[in-house]
Order: structure tokens, then C-alpha cells, then sequence
């Protein structure tokens, strides 16, 4: 058996993860638990967020092999060997990224919920395409739904950092 | 209890031979709701993402072949768009980009949702579907494969292995109704191929039957009246009798989503569009 294999007995599962740049050890585990689910019950990582466990919120969203996408759809098990980032790994040393930092000072951020799935589906975003339109912010966040701050002011803090990024050189 | 995951099709023929009843991973978009809402409690899963030969797509012959494995945001991207437009635009109706990131062809075929967005166009292009196990290889149709609502001939050792469509000489289009642009099971679909070279226009209808359904009629009708010498934007009436012949082979149902009414109104007014379309 490779090391890219979930390893068990008739019960549970004992396997590697790799999680913002470490490797972290998941034992006594359940088949069927989500990456969402091990990353903030076995793992200690609860910034990513748990709303509707079918893929529909976008709140759990992780980076996996650098896209994004739901951690709730992923089965934890099938995740060893891929490079997952979570909101918590993106800054370094706990400091604020600059989308981070832009949510903030546009105050898009009120309850608080869907705001690391945004964080991390604009950071993704952001790397990918420098210079998005109105309408590619749009469609980037489409699967992340907010339903109390409004879309108004995460469009708008996104876009900004676009242009601090660009005026900055 | 165990979670393989397969790092070759071969190892994936002989884990299923071994043990047909494991459950089969690969985006993990409608297999880890059913696990999440305690609908499935799988026991032994063989994770199919990351098998090289079901990942990617290649041109050969005239006509492009797809991995099994494919996702959606790969469908998206604008090589593949330019050999397969109707697939490329139904791909990316699909979820979120997240969902487009891990949902996959292959799992879009084997689930048989008739809300299925790539279905409509793999029945347009007369789409080739290749199944493997270690008792061989067959390729089926889609409507060999897909034989009701969520019901696939596919038997319990036997893996998707990958889908032919040729490459054709004309403009695409897929249309879809939904509540929004994001995140929506299709109400209505419908997928337009125009093929120069053959000289006729094939329709499929989704989300309005029980399987994706072509539009034959329309189809044989339409043929006789462009004027394939030189193209142009069909008249009215022309348009209007189209909509109306592909609308008849629908059998929609009234559900959540919709009425039976509205989606048999929808594919009409999509077909007319579709076909204005190709044709302007």
C-alpha cells in the first residue's frame, strides 16, 4: 500500500493530511467524515465555516492542490496527498492579508459567517487574475452566499485590493 | 473499512473486481450529500480523481475524448471550448466555482440526474461513452448508458472510463433555466449543434424527461428547410414551428423546481433562441 492511502481496521481510519503546509495526523477517524468536519473537530482549524453540508454556501470553502472548493464535498480520507490551505493559513504568523485587511476597512464583514469562505475564494481570485472585472468578482463569488452584510461591500472591498495591488507596482 | 485512492485505472478494475460493492469517489458533489445527510453509509470507498487515465482530455482523429475524471472547470477552459462549445457553456452553468472545481464528467453520467447539465449535449453530439473492469472494455450511447432518472446500466465492476464526441463544423449553444446564474438545478436545458459538413442540426432536451431526450422531428424538419448553401436567420414562423416540434418531445413533470407547463414553454422559447443563434 503507498503512503497515499487511508489505512484501517473494520471501525476506523488512520491518515496523513497535509493542512497549511504541515502534516497532521487523523486517527480513530469515520469513513465518511468530510474534510470540513476533520479539519474543525479533529484538527483544531474551525475558521473554516460549517452551514449547509451540501456544497450550496460556499462557508467551508478550502483551497485543494490551490483551487477552491467546498471542504464539505471532499471525503477527508480522499484528501491525503492533496495541499489543502485553509483561511488560516493564508496570512503569515496570524497577521491580517490584505483581503483580510480590506474586508475590514469596507466593513464587509457583519456576521461573520461567510466571510472566510469569501476571503479565501477572492484571495484565490486575486492570484489567478489581478485585474477582475465587476462582472469575474461576480461569478468568483457565486458560490459563496451572504445573508446579512450584502454583496455590496465584499464587491467593493475585493476591488480595491486589486487596485492597492496594482497601484503598488 | 477502507479508502483507496487509485493511482491507476487498472488497480481501479481489479479493487472493484475484488469487491463490487465498494462505492466509487471522484468529485464527491452528489456522493458526500447523501453521506453528509446520513442518506449513504459507505463502507469501502475507491477514490477515482487522481487515476492519470481519467484525468484530462485529448484531440485525436476528429474528435475529442474525455476523461472520466474530468472537471467541470477544465470543460470551462477555452482550448476545450473551442472543439466542444455546448459542453464548455453547460459546464460552466454548473454550481459555483467550487463545485466546478471537483464535480466530474464522468460522475455527472454515472449520478443520471435528468437535471444532468452535460447530458443534453453529449446526446446532441451523439456522444461515444467507453466502461472498463478486468472483464474488458465496451462503449455504449447515452442512452444505452442512462435508461431512467438516476438509473445506470453500468454493471457493480464496471468504471467510466471515457467519453468520445466529435469535433464538428458549425456553432454551438446550450441554454438553461434556473433561478439564478449560480448554484441552480436545471429547470429546463437545451443544447443546439449545428453540423456544416453533415448538413443538419441536432437537439436535446434536459430536465424535461425522465432521460435527456433528442428532438428528432425538429430535427429532420429544420434540416429541410435552411438553406445550407448559405445560411441565414430563419423567419418567425420558422423559428416558432421549430420551438413547437422540439417542445412536443418533452414529458416534463410539475415538482419543486416547476411547473410541467413552464418547462414545456422554456424549451420551446430556448430551441427558437438556440436556433436563431447558430443561424444569425
Amino acid at each position: 500500500m503507498s503512503e497515499h492511502q487511508a489505512a484501517g481496521d473494520e471501525t476506523t481510519l488512520h491518515y496523513t493530511l497535509h493542512v497549511n503546509g504541515s502534516d497532521r495526523d487523523v486517527a480513530e477517524a469515520w469513513l465518511g467524515e468530510s474534510l470540513l468536519y476533520v479539519l474543525r473537530e479533529r484538527l483544531g482549524l474551525p475558521g473554516t465555516k460549517n452551514a449547509c453540508d451540501q456544497g450550496e454556501c460556499g462557508s467551508c470553502t478550502v483551497l485543494a492542490d490551490g483551487l477552491p472548493v467546498c471542504s464539505c464535498m471532499m471525503l477527508a480520507a480522499a484528501a491525503v496527498g492533496r495541499d489543502i490551505v485553509t483561511v488560516e493559513g493564508l496570512g503569515d504568523d496570524g497577521a491580517l492579508t490584505d483581503v483580510q485587511q480590506a474586508f475590514v476597512d469596507h466593513g464587509a464583514v457583519q456576521c461573520g459567517f461567510c466571510t472566510p469562505g469569501l476571503i479565501v475564494a477572492a484571495d484565490h481570485l486575486l492570484a489567478c487574475n489581478p485585474a477582475p472585472t465587476d462582472l469575474e468578482i461576480r461569478e468568483a463569488i457565486s458560490g459563496n452566499l451572504c445573508r446579512c452584510t450584502g454583496y455590496g461591500r465584499v464587491l467593493a472591498a475585493i476591488a480595491g485590493v486589486a487596485q492597492a495591488r496594482s497601484s503598488a507596482g | 473499512m477502507s479508502v483507496r485512492v487509485a493511482e491507476s485505472l487498472e488497480e481501479v478494475c481489479n479493487l472493484l473486481a475484488a469487491n463490487p460493492s465498494a462505492s466509487l469517489l471522484a468529485g464527491g458533489t452528489d456522493f458526500m450529500v447523501e453521506v453528509n445527510y446520513s442518506q449513504r453509509r459507505p463502507t469501502s470507498v475507491i477514490a477515482i480523481d487522481r487515476v492519470p487515465e481519467l484525468t484530462g482530455w485529448r484531440r485525436h482523429n476528429g474528435a475529442v475524448e474525455m476523461g472520466a475524471a474530468l472537471t467541470y472547470s477544465e470543460m470551462e477552459h477555452p482550448l476545450f471550448a473551442a472543439y466542444v462549445p455546448a459542453l464548455a457553456q453547460a459546464a460552466r452553468t454548473v454550481g459555483s466555482p467550487q463545485i466546478r472545481n471537483a464535480g466530474t464528467l464522468g460522475g455527472n453520467l454515472a449520478t443520471a440526474s435528468p437535471a444532468g447539465d452535460t447530458l443534453p449535449p453529449l446526446a446532441a453530439l451523439d456522444a461515444r461513452i467507453t466502461v472498463c473492469s478486468v472483464r474488458g472494455t465496451r462503449q455504449l450511447g447515452l442512452d444505452e448508458l442512462i435508461v431512467g432518472p438516476k438509473q445506470n446500466t453500468l454493471a457493480p465492476d464496471e468504471v467510466i472510463r471515457s467519453v468520445t464526441v466529435p469535433v464538428i463544423d458549425g456553432p454551438q449553444e446550450f441554454l438553461k433555466v434556473g433561478t439564478r446564474n449560480a448554484m441552480v438545478i436545471s429547470v429546463a436545458t437545451v443544447a443546439l449543434v449545428l453540423d456544416r459538413d453533415r448538413r443538419n442540426v441536432r437537439v436535446a432536451l434536459g430536465s424535461v424527461s425522465p432521460v435527456p431526450v433528442r428532438a428528432t422531428e425538429a430535427e429532420e424538419w429544420i434540416a429541410g428547410v435552411v438553406d445550407w448553401g448559405s445560411p441565414e436567420a430563419p423567419p418567425d414562423d420558422v423559428l416558432g414551428r421549430f420551438g413547437e416540434l422540439v417542445a412536443a418531445v418533452s414529458s416534463p413533470i410539475d415538482d419543486h423546481r416547476s411547473t410541467a407547463d413552464y418547462r414545456r414553454h422554456a424549451v420551446a422559447v430556448m430551441a427558437r433562441r438556440a436556433l436563431a443563434r447558430v443561424l444569425s
